[in-house]
Formats: C-alpha cells, structure tokens, sequence
C-alpha cells in the first residue's frame, strides 16, 4: 500500500482555495496567467503558494525570475518564498535539465510532492497545469478533491475545439469551473464568448495580446506594471479575487 | 543549484529533535496516518506492529526515519501507542526499455554527483533526469523496484 496518498489531505488542509489553471491546448498562456495571478492575489495581501505540475516543461520559475533558492527541509519540504509567494517547481531537483518522464513516473512525482511539501496555510494555492487531460489532470482530480479550475483559452477555433473537451469532462466530473478566460485576443469578437455561453459555463473576459510582454518576464515586478496584468486584474474584479 | 547545506546533518548519528529538520518526517507521517486509516477500515482497536518498506532510490537512513516515527507517535497516541515498526530497505532494478540491460542504484550512484544523488533522494523520479542507462545511454528506462515509501503489513487487535 502507497502510504503516501494518504497524507496528501492534511499537507492541504490550511489552503482555502486551490485553483487550477488549465486548458486542453498548449501555449496558450497559462503560464502567465497562474503566475501573473499569483503575484496580483499576493500583491492584494493574500497567502499565495504557486505550484507548477507542468513536469516536463515547467515555466513559472523563468517568468517568477526564479534563481538561486532551494527548499528549506522541515518535517517536510517548505517551498521558498520568491516576490511573495511560496513557489514550489520540479526545477528544484532537476536543475532545469531535459525530464523524459512516462506517465506512471509523472504520477509518482506529483503524489512525492503533495506528501512532502509543507504549505502551510495559505489563502490560495495556484496550480500551473501543462495542457491537455493527461496524467496531471486526472491526478489532480484524483488527489486534490477541493481543486477549482480556471481554464484558458485563445480567441482560435483550433484552441477552442481542445479546451471544450476538457471543459466537458470537467463537468461530467462535477469539478468546480471558475470560468473560462480568453487571453491574446487580438480583435474583438464574440466567438468565444458565446461558445463557453452556449455551454453554460462562465465567460470571464479577455486579456489582450500585449506586444510588450516579453519585457516582463522575469521581472514580477514589471510583470504588475503591464497591460497584460491590466487585464487581468479587470477580470478578477469580475469574479470578485 | 546549491542542495547541500544539510548532508552533513542528515548522516550525523545521535540526532536531537533540535537537528531533525529532514523531510523524511513528512513520509514517517503518511506511513502513520495511512496505518491508522486501513485500521479503521479493519476495525483494529490497536496496531500493534506495522512492516514498512522503503525503496533504495529514496536512500533513506533506517535510523533516521524510525527516529521519526517514534515522535509523531509519541504525539500520537491512540491506536498507535505501542506500536512496533518493522522497517526493509527494497532493493532497486532498473531495467532500460531501449536494450533491455538491468542494473541498480549502486550502479548509477557511481556516475552521480552529490547534488543529483541529493535531488533523487527527495523526488526519485528525476533519476530520469539525472542518470542514463549505462549500457546504451538511453534515459527511457524504467524504475522496476526500489522507489518509495509503502505498508507492506499491518498486525493489531480487534
Ligand atoms: N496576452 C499575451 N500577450 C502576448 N504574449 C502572451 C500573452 N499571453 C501569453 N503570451 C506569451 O505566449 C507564450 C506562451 O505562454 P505560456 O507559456 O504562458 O503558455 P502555456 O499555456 O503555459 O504553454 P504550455 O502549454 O506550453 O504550458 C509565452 O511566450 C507568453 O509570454
Ligand atoms: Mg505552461
Ligand atoms: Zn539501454
């Protein structure tokens, strides 16, 4: 018997909110906007933990600007805090080298990291998802039963046919949907929007392509100063975070 | 990337609780809170003996982690009270699924620096990361014993 399932419930016992930022499409931008809206809850002066579970191409640590920190071991691993927020990535123990991982592996690591991690309490644990319903997905489901999701997606037909999947299955779960966000959109239309409508689901709004973001990244700091934020921090408003 | 400040204490012997900042505790801790659980699903009153088996990739100290498992059940009680803890070390194998080769930790330690070897005793998938088999040197292989922290029998009384 794997004992360390067991443990996972009370590492998260403390968080109040866990939200998962996924898509079924890659390279939409969740990424940034878990990061991005790690530091904007933080910044507002809540407890904020950033997990990224996206194993195999992990990138929350290059936009956090992350370097140099290890985690503390304590009765556990305790993530460092970086800008504020307690960030706990896979790059720790790879030192950011190419990760061939099966799916059987994937699942081990991510139940190593739940048993072991000390969060303690936090007002909110932002998951980094990688794309698609694979393994992250369902052991998320699986181990973290009070996980939100927040899914992404573009303005694209193409990003949409893949994120209304895992929007279904999602459903057919019961898994809380925050909503849906439509991020670089780059001319107004409805598509989307009446799409996730047609669904029954929360259309949260759009974040604009924002030429200037690669500037930012990096750099928390100028990450909060950018349009990109801007948007963002309008559509939290909407959802009341 | 530094890992290293604690090796020196984890291997140290005659720990105090002061020193004993090793994450082992945290999977001492699931092994309990695990045990306690399949009791009450057995309806066992007390637990009077429970049989651990940590894989080598772990590269968990027996000592270290029994030590552990004394004081979370010192804070515990209960059905734990005077439980016996029975600990194995499960050998590795590793088997490569390009050439077929098969080899173990002890193998693989030889080519790892501190640092990797450190990485894999908190997550021990990132042997992929870190390790090649030593035949071929592909890095899709697979982990056929020897990773993890399990239950492997629980003895109490109704
Ligand atoms: N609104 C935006 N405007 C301009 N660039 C953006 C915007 N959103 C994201 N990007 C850029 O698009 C790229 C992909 O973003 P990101 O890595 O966050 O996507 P992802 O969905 O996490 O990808 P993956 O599926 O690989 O995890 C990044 O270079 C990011 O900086
Ligand atoms: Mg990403
Ligand atoms: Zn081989």
């Amino acid at each position: 018997m794997d004992a360390r399932v067991s443990v996972i419930d009370k590492r998260l016992k403390n968080i109040k909110r866990i939200i998962s930022v996924a898509s079924g499409k890659g390279g939409v931008g969740k990424s940034l906007v878990a990061s991005s809206l790690a530091i904007n809850l933080s910044k507002k002066g809540f407890k904020v933990g950033l997990l990224d579970l996206d194993l195999y191409g992990p990138s929350s640590h290059i936009i956090l600007g992350v370097k140099d920190v290890f985690p503390k071991e304590e009765k556990g691993i305790i993530p460092p805090n970086v800008h504020g927020i307690n960030f706990m990535s896979i790059v720790y123990f790879t030192e950011d080298k190419p990760s061939p991982f099966r799916g059987i592996d994937i699942s081990n690591i991510i139940i190593e990291l739940l048993a072991i991690t000390q969060w303690g309490s936090l007002d909110f644990l932002i998951i980094d998802m990688p794309p698609g319903i694979g393994d992250e997905t369902l052991d998320v489901i699986r181990l973290i039963k009070k996980s939100e999701f927040l899914v992404v997606s573009t303005p694209s037909k193409v990003a949409l046919g893949a994120v209304s999947k895992l929007l279904k299955i999602l459903k057919e779960l019961k898994i809380p949907i925050i909503g849906v966000l439509e991020n670089m959109s780059m001319t107004r239309s409805s598509f989307i929007k009446n799409e996730i409508d047609s669904m029954d689901l929360p259309y949260l709004g759009c974040i604009s392509f924002d030429n200037a973001l690669e500037e930012s990244i990096g750099k928390p700091n100028r990450l909060l100063e950018s349009d990109f934020m801007g948007d963002l921090d309008n559509l939290l408003e909407g959802i009341n975070l | 990337m530094c890992l290293f400040y604690f090796s020196t204490v984890r291997f140290k012997p005659g720990f105090s609780l002061s020193d004993f900042h090793m994450h082992e505790w945290a999977l001492a801790e699931s092994i309990l809170v695990a045990a306690v659980e399949a009791a009450e699903k057995e309806k066992l009153k007390i637990i009077s003996e429970i049989k651990i088996s940590i894989g080598e990739l772990q590269q968990i100290e027996h000592d270290i982690f029994e030590f552990a498992l004394e004081e979370i059940i010192k804070t515990q009680g209960g059905k734990l009270k005077n439980v016996k803890t029975v600990i194995e070390t499960e050998k590795s194998t590793l088997k490569c699924k390009s050439c077929e080769h098969t080899w173990d930790f002890s193998d693989m330690k030889k080519k790892l620096n501190e640092d990797e070897s450190e990485a894999i005793h908190f997550i021990p998938e990132v042997a992929f990361v870190h390790a090649r088999c030593p035949k071929c040197g592909s890095p899709d292989f697979e982990i056929m014993t020897g990773r993890g922290v399990s239950i492997t029998s629980i003895k109490g009384k109704r």
